[in-house]
C-alpha cells in the first residue's frame, strides 16, 4: 500500500517515457475547453469558457469561428500554466469537437468568410424537403449511414454556396476552404494561410452526408447531389494519427487527433468493442453503441456513423441515436425564461417538489431528432394546470432529458437485439444527481458515471497518446476507466408505465406543427 | 486601530444610491451624485457587479442586484458547488486511489453534496444527500472551523475516539484554523480516517470542503498521521476548485 502510495500521489520515480501531457481541446457547442491529461490519465488541468451563440432568426444557430479559434489558443496556454507545462512537456495534442458545424474561411488571410452555421440551425430545411422529394428522406442512407435532415453538414454547405455565387467560384478553385470544426481548429494549429493541413477526421466526415462509409472517401455522386466542390473539401483521415507540428499556440507539438465530440466520448470511456454503450449529456444528447468493423443499418430511426480509427487500421461504426435537447432546455430555462441563474441551480428547484405534477415538455426546439426524426415537430409544455409551479417546469425539463434517452435506448436495442444492463454516461449535465436518477428511473437500469467525467477530452487525448506511443494500446486505456458514481433504479413500475405513455402522448402532439413556410 | 476604510464606505453609498434610484443608473451618473471620478465610480461598480451586488441591465446601466435581499443564501450554492468540483474531485480519488466526498454545512451537520467512489470498481454506494456529524468527520471539522456556530457542552459520541467536550473540540478546530486541513481517525467510524481542506468562494468565505475518506490503515501511519502526499493532494484539490470558484489564490 505505502509503495502505491508514494508513486501515485506525486509523480516522482515516474518513468521518463510516461513524463509530460497530453493537451485536450474540446470545442463544444456551449464552451471550448482545455483539459491537460498525464500518462495515467488522470485530468491535472482544465481552462474553460463558455461562449454564446447568436441567434439572427428563428431556427438559425451560429457561432463566431475566429472566436472560437480565440478562445483554443487562449485557453490552451491557461490550462498548461496550471502545471506549469512548457510546449516541450506536451506529447500529444488531440481535437474533439461539435459536429456537423460548417466553418468556411479564405485560405489567403485565415479569416473565415462568415459565421459558423451551427448543427442545430434549421435554414437548410428546404434544401432538405426539396432533395427528399425525389426518392425520399433515406435516399442516400445506403452510402453515408444518415437521413436527409437539418442536422448534417452536407446541406449546409449546400445552402451555403447557393446563397452565394461567388462563394461557390471560389470554392470550386479551392481560394476557401470548407471544414467542421476540428478541420478549422487544426489548419490553424499547423500554421493557417502558411501551410496549415486542410484535413478532416473520418469521424467527423461521416457527419456530412458527403462521405461513403465503405470507402472513407467523399463519394463523387454525393458531392455530385448536393453540389459541394470536391476542391474546397479537406482531405479525410483517420481520428488518431499524427497530421502535423503545431506552428501556434503549442509550437512543436505535434497535432495526433481529432474525432467528433461524441466519437471521443466513446472512446474515453473505452468503448472499444462491439456492443459497448455510452450516452453523453451535454447540450443535446448522444447514445452511441460501437458495432465493430462491419457497417450496421438501423431500422429505428438511428444514424450510422464511424466511431473511430486508429491509424491505418480498419475502422470502428456506430449507431447513434441523436438528442438535440438535452441541457440546452436547461439553458433555455436560464438564459430565456430566467427561472434559474445558473444551469446547475436546476436540480434544487426541481427538488423543492416531489414530482412533475403532470407537466411533460418536449423540447422540439430544432424538431425532433432520433428515433422520430421530425423536422416539422415543436416543442411543447402540456399538462398545464394552475397547481403547476416552476418547480414542476423544473422537474419536466430534468425528465425530458431522461424520457429522451429510453426512446435512444429501446431503438438501439431493437436495432443491435441486444439488451442494455447498465447506462454508462458522461458530460456536464451528468453532475446533476436529480437527472441521473431519473435516467436509471425511467430506463430501468443502473446508471454508471466514470472516473473522469471530461470524456470527450479524454477520448480525444487517448487518441492523441496512442498515436504519438504514449500508451501503448486500447487495452491499457481500458484498464483505466473506473466507476466514479452508480444510480440504481427505485421508481414503481406502474409509475414508470404511466410516465411512459404520458411522454408518448406529449410527443406525438408535438407532430406536424409547422405548416406554413417561415419567411 | 484603523480608521474606517474609504473604498466600503464608498462601496455602501453605491449601493444605497443604487437600491433608491428606481431605475438602472450609468457610471457617470453614479460619479456625479457620489462626487467621484468616472474611473473611481467604474472600478467601484466593477467590483460590485464582480461580488454579485449589482447588476447590469441591457443597456448597460446598473442596478442593485435582487441577490441583496438575499444575503445570507451562500453565493455558491450547493449544485453550483458540485458543478465546479466534479473534475476536480475525481482527480483527487484517481490520486490517492481513495473514496472523495463534498460537503456544506446545513443545520449544523455535514451535508454531502457529491461522492466519488473510490476508484477500485468494487460495490460502493453513493451517499451524495446524506448528513454526518460535524463534529466527528474532518469534512465537517473544516466546515466549522469556518463557520459561526457555537459550541457548547457535549457532543454525541460516534466511536470511543469522537471528541465530545465542546472545549476540546473549539481548540481541535483552531488547529484546523491555522494549518488548513483537517485530520479525523476513527471518531466517525471505526477502522476509518478522513483528510479534508476547504473550499473558498470569492472574497474567502467558506462555500464547502472536500476530503478523501477510507479505510485508516491506508490513510494513516501508526502514529495517526495523514500518509505522505495525502494532505497536499486534498489541498491541491480545495485550491483548484476555489479558483475556479473566483478566489484569489491564499
Ligand atoms: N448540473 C446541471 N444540471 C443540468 N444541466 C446542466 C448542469 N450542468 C450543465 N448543464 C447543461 O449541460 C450543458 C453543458 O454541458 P457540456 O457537456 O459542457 O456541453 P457541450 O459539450 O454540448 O458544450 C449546458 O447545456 C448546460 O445547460
Ligand atoms: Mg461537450
Amino acid at each position: 500500500m505505502t509503495t502505491r502510495a508514494a508513486t501515485t500521489l506525486d509523480g516522482a520515480g515516474q518513468r521518463p517515457e510516461h513524463r509530460g501531457y497530453v493537451v485536450a481541446v474540446d470545442q463544444g457547442t456551449t464552451s471550448t475547453r482545455c483539459i491537460l491529461f498525464d500518462h495515467a490519465g488522470r485530468l491535472v488541468a482544465v481552462a474553460q469558457r463558455e461562449h454564446r451563440p447568436h441567434y439572427p432568426r428563428p431556427g438559425w444557430v451560429e457561432h463566431d469561428a475566429a472566436q472560437i479559434w480565440r478562445d483554443v489558443a487562449r485557453l490552451v496556454p491557461r490550462a498548461m500554466a496550471q502545471v506549469d507545462a512548457s510546449p516541450a512537456d506536451v506529447v500529444a495534442v488531440g481535437i474533439a469537437n461539435q459536429r456537423e458545424t460548417v466553418v468556411v474561411w479564405d485560405r489567403r488571410t485565415g479569416e473565415p468568410v462568415g459565421p459558423a452555421v451551427v448543427w442545430q440551425d434549421t435554414r437548410t430545411a428546404a434544401i432538405v424537403e426539396e432533395m427528399a422529394a425525389d426518392g425520399g428522406a433515406d435516399r442516400f442512407a445506403p452510402v453515408c449511414g444518415l437521413p436527409l435532415a437539418t442536422y448534417f453538414a452536407g446541406p449546409r454547405m449546400t445552402w451555403l454556396l447557393r446563397h452565394d455565387e461567388s462563394l461557390r467560384r471560389r470554392a470550386e478553385r479551392g481560394d476557401v476552404l470548407f471544414g467542421t470544426v476540428e478541420s478549422w481548429l487544426v489548419w490553424k494549429l499547423t500554421g493557417g494561410p502558411d501551410g496549415g493541413e486542410h484535413v478532416t477526421d473520418v469521424t467527423n466526415a461521416s457527419r456530412t452526408m458527403l462521405m461513403d462509409l465503405r470507402t472513407l472517401d467523399w463519394s463523387p455522386e454525393l458531392l455530385e447531389a448536393f453540389g459541394v466542390p470536391r476542391a474546397a473539401l479537406p482531405r479525410i483521415v483517420p481520428s488518431s494519427q499524427v497530421y502535423g507540428t503545431a506552428r501556434a499556440v503549442v509550437p512543436g507539438a505535434r497535432i495526433a487527433a481529432a474525432l467528433g465530440d461524441q466519437q471521443a466520448a466513446l472512446f474515453g470511456q473505452t468503448c472499444f468493442s462491439p456492443g459497448e454503450a455510452k450516452c453523453t449529456y451535454g447540450t443535446g444528447g448522444f447514445l452511441l453503441m460501437n458495432t465493430g468493423t462491419e457497417v450496421p443499418r438501423s431500422s429505428h430511426g438511428l444514424l450510422t456513423t464511424v466511431a473511430h480509427r486508429i491509424g491505418d487500421e480498419p475502422p470502428a461504426y456506430a449507431l447513434e441515436g441523436s438528442i438535440a435537447v438535452t441541457g440546452a432546455l436547461v439553458q433555455w430555462l436560464r438564459d430565456n425564461l430566467g427561472l434559474i441563474s445558473t444551469a446547475p441551480e436546476v436540480e434544487s428547484l426541481a427538488r423543492t417538489v416531489p414530482d412533475n405534477g403532470g407537466c411533460y415538455f418536449v423540447p422540439a426546439f430544432s424538431g425532433l431528432f432520433a428515433p422520430h426524426w421530425r423536422a416539422e415537430a415543436r416543442g411543447l409544455l402540456i399538462g398545464l394546470t394552475s397547481f403547476v409551479t416552476k418547480g414542476h417546469v423544473a422537474r419536466a425539463v430534468l425528465e425530458a432529458s431522461a424520457w429522451q434517452t429510453r426512446e435512444v435506448v429501446e431503438a438501439v436495442e431493437a436495432d443491435s437485439g441486444l439488451r442494455l444492463s447498465s447506462l454508462r454516461v458522461d458530460g456536464g449535465m451528468t453532475s446533476n444527481n436529480l437527472l441521473m436518477q431519473t435516467v436509471a428511473d425511467v430506463l430501468d437500469v443502473p446508471v454508471v458515471r466514470p472516473m473522469v467525467s471530461e470524456t470527450v477530452s479524454l477520448g480525444a487525448a487517448y487518441a492523441a497518446g496512442l498515436a504519438v506511443g504514449f500508451w501503448p494500446d486500447t487495452t491499457a486505456l481500458r484498464r483505466r476507466w473506473h466507476r466514479a458514481a452508480q444510480w440504481s433504479p427505485a421508481m414503481a413500475g406502474d409509475v414508470r408505465e404511466r410516465g411512459w405513455q404520458d411522454w408518448q402522448e406529449a410527443v406525438r402532439r408535438t407532430f406536424g406543427w409547422v405548416r406554413h413556410e417561415v419567411p | 486601530m484603523p480608521g474606517p476604510i474609504q473604498s466600503v464606505e464608498r462601496a455602501a453609498a453605491v449601493l444605497r444610491l443604487l437600491s433608491g434610484a428606481g431605475r438602472g443608473l450609468g457610471v457617470v451618473e453614479v460619479g456625479n451624485a457620489l462626487g467621484l471620478a468616472k474611473t473611481t465610480a467604474h472600478g467601484l461598480l466593477r467590483t460590485l457587479v464582480d461580488v454579485g451586488f449589482v447588476v447590469q441591465d441591457d443597456d448597460g446601466d446598473y442596478r442593485a442586484s435582487p441577490a441583496l435581499a438575499d444575503l445570507g443564501r451562500p453565493r455558491t450554492g450547493a449544485d453550483d458547488l458540485r458543478a465546479h468540483a466534479v473534475n476536480w474531485a475525481d482527480s483527487l480519488a484517481a490520486r490517492t486511489g481513495e473514496s472523495v466526498r463534498l460537503a456544506v454545512l446545513h443545520e449544523g451537520r455535514a451535508l454531502v453534496v457529491h461522492h466519488v467512489f473510490r476508484p477500485d470498481d468494487s460495490a460502493q454506494e453513493l451517499t451524495t444527500g446524506t448528513s454526518l456529524p460535524a463534529h466527528a468527520c474532518a469534512l465537517g471539522k473544516v466546515l466549522l472551523a469556518s463557520a459561526p456556530v457555537r459550541l457548547r457542552g457535549s457532543l454525541p459520541a460516534m466511536t470511543a475516539r469522537t471528541v465530545t467536550d465542546a472545549a476540546a473540540l473549539r481548540r481541535a478546530l483552531v488547529a484546523v484554523r491555522e494549518q488548513g486541513w483537517a485530520l479525523e481517525v476513527e471518531e466517525l467510524t471505526a477502522s476509518v480516517a478522513g483528510v479534508a481542506a476547504p473550499v473558498r468562494d470569492r472574497g474567502g468565505l467558506v462555500a464547502g470542503a472536500i476530503g478523501v475518506d477510507g479505510d485508516a490503515d491506508r490513510l494513516v501511519d501508526t502514529r495517526g498521521r495523514p500518509r505522505a502526499g495525502l494532505v497536499p493532494a486534498v489541498r491541491h484539490a480545495a485550491r483548484a476548485i476555489s479558483r475556479e470558484l473566483g478566489a484569489r489564490p491564499s
